[in-house]
């Protein structure tokens, strides 16, 4: 039976990794995922875990390490944030290229400049096109849980792909929050054994990263692509299996009193918790106000964002990025682009706000709310609104 | 029957794209950009084989004589075999097509 234990969120997802089994983590010390491997370190140190650490000189080579250990068949894990994600961008292509199934914690974070240290997913979004997986987590257990079933999904063999969990820098990281904590024996059957079908090894050569010529590129581009897409059914699988065996379920898509709401918020991560509170304090003044909470971000979930938000009549998209000069947020961009040959479908509202680790109250949520509706009446003159900025 | 890197179709290809044939680099015609070609005159050659030492295509052998000769199958026309000669054994012409 699983225990619940009070711990800090960076902590969990340490423990997460040791009851993966992981063999082993490479990775560099980063604000604010930093207790993520420092709590690795220590495990391992401490003879807890029985993994190789190897603490590598850049983000850069944390990747690199990684997807070597991963190519050889050992189960790999690193964490990082901000300015380290984009440190590691181009080999985080060369992992799901090769279709290496590491698994990896995003402590989200804004990027420089100026120099932040605090939330937003401006890193995330600026690996989007990466080919991972990427999941999005609102509170601790989410993240707990979801670095438990990627292991599973990176390592199916239908998928073989590498996957991200993302959780918010502090507001997540830094939290100590009640968690079940699975039991090592229930972890050990709901993940099987990592096997690579065509490992490194010497006695079976293989190349792997291969040059690949105009004559083969697109095709191997249109493999992946196809790959990545179908890792959907596989990813539902899991999380129904998981919620199957330690009773919490996950889905692409979460509503939260959208029943009759004309007004949608959508966000993603744990600002989602604060915009349920906000919706509840808006049901009780009789507003038709409901929640859209966007948890898998690759590969994208067009079905289940159309049904949604089908009935409503105006959707209001909460970025915690900017696309400078572009249509709006990258969360609002791929939702309107979802909708847009829909016969049904809502007016797509694009706000951004919660930049550099600046919260989203229950009150500015109320504001956010309130002037999407006012922008879907009235229009806008820009094409996006930046809100809880000073004037 | 392997299929040929313009047959293979993206359900053809491994996990990864991962090549599993050893040697497979070899199959793949370097000399499609030449310009220029080694022209090897055996009349003045010594056979001292600094032609094949610098090579960096690695793509100078010997004949049964123990001349040397370039496999225009990889050979880039990149000129440095002519540059080394001692004995200027070796000219660069022009690819006329």
């Amino acid at each position: 039976m699983a225990k619940r234990v009070g711990i800090e969120v960076s902590a969990a997802i340490g423990e997460a990794a040791k009851l993966a089994n992981v063999d082993v983590v490479a990775a560099y010390p980063i604000t604010p995922q930093t207790h993520i491997v420092e709590h690795l370190s220590e495990l391992v140190a401490n003879g807890e875990l029985d993994a190789a650490y190897i603490p590598v000189e850049s983000e850069h080579s944390a990747m690199s390490a990684c997807l070597g250990a991963s190519a050889v068949g050992a189960r790999a894990f690193t964490a990082t944030a901000g300015q380290g994600l984009e440190l590691m961008h181009e080999v985080l292509y060369v992992a799901s290229s090769m279709r290496l199934p590491l698994v990896m914690a995003v402590a989200n974070r804004s990027l420089s400049a100026p120099l932040s240290v605090w939330g937003d997913h401006s890193d995330a979004m600026a690996v989007r096109d990466t080919g991972w997986i990427q999941i999005f987590a609102e509170n601790g257990q989410e993240v707990v849980d979801n670095v438990l079933c990627g292991f599973r999904i990176a390592e199916d063999q239908r998928v073989l792909l590498p996957v991200m969990i993302h959780l918010d820098g502090f507001h997540l990281t830094h939290m100590i929050e009640p968690i079940y904590m699975p039991e090592q024996s229930e972890v050990d059957q709901f993940i099987p054994p990592y096997q690579y079908p065509l490992p490194l090894d010497p006695d079976k050569p293989v190349t792997m990263g291969a040059f690949g010529p105009p004559i083969i590129y697109s095709e191997t581009k249109k493999a992946q692509e196809v790959n990545l897409r179908a890792a959907k059914g596989v990813i539902l699988e899991c999380w129904d299996k998981f919620g199957g065996i330690f009773g919490r379920y996950y889905h692409p898509v979460g509503c939260y009193r959208c029943e009759e709401a004309k007004a949608l918020l959508l966000t993603m991560g744990s600002f989602s918790e604060t915009a349920m509170a906000a919706i509840d304090k808006m049901r009780e003044e009789g507003k038709d106000v409901g929640l859209i909470r966007l948890r898998l971000w690759r590969p994208f979930p067009f079905e289940e964002i159309r049904q949604a938000v089908k009935n409503a009549e105006v959707l209001i998209v909460v970025d915690r990025a900017v696309s400078f000069g572009g249509p709006g947020g990258p969360v609002c961009s791929e939702v309107r682009s979802a909708l847009y040959d829909e016969d049904k479908k809502p007016k797509v509202i694009g706000i951004v706000s919660g930049l550099g680790g600046r919260d989203i109250t229950v009150a500015a949520f109320e504001v956010i709310v309130n002037r999407g509706i006012e922008i879907s009446q009235t229009g806008s003159e820009q094409e996006f609104e930046i809100l809880g900025v000073r004037e | 029957m392997v299929k040929s890197e313009s047959e293979l179709t993206w359900k053809d290809l491994e996990i990864g794209s991962i090549v599993v044939e050893p040697g497979s680099a070899s199959q793949y015609q370097t000399g499609g950009w030449r310009s220029q070609r080694p022209i090897f005159d055996n009349s003045k050659c010594n056979k001292c084989g600094l032609c094949y030492i610098f090579c960096p295509d690695g793509c100078i052998g010997q004949d049964t004589e123990g001349y040397f000769k370039v496999d225009l199958f990889y050979c880039k026309g990149c000129g440095i075999c002519a540059s080394e000669c001692r004995r200027e054994a070796i000219t660069m012409v022009e690819e006329k097509e």
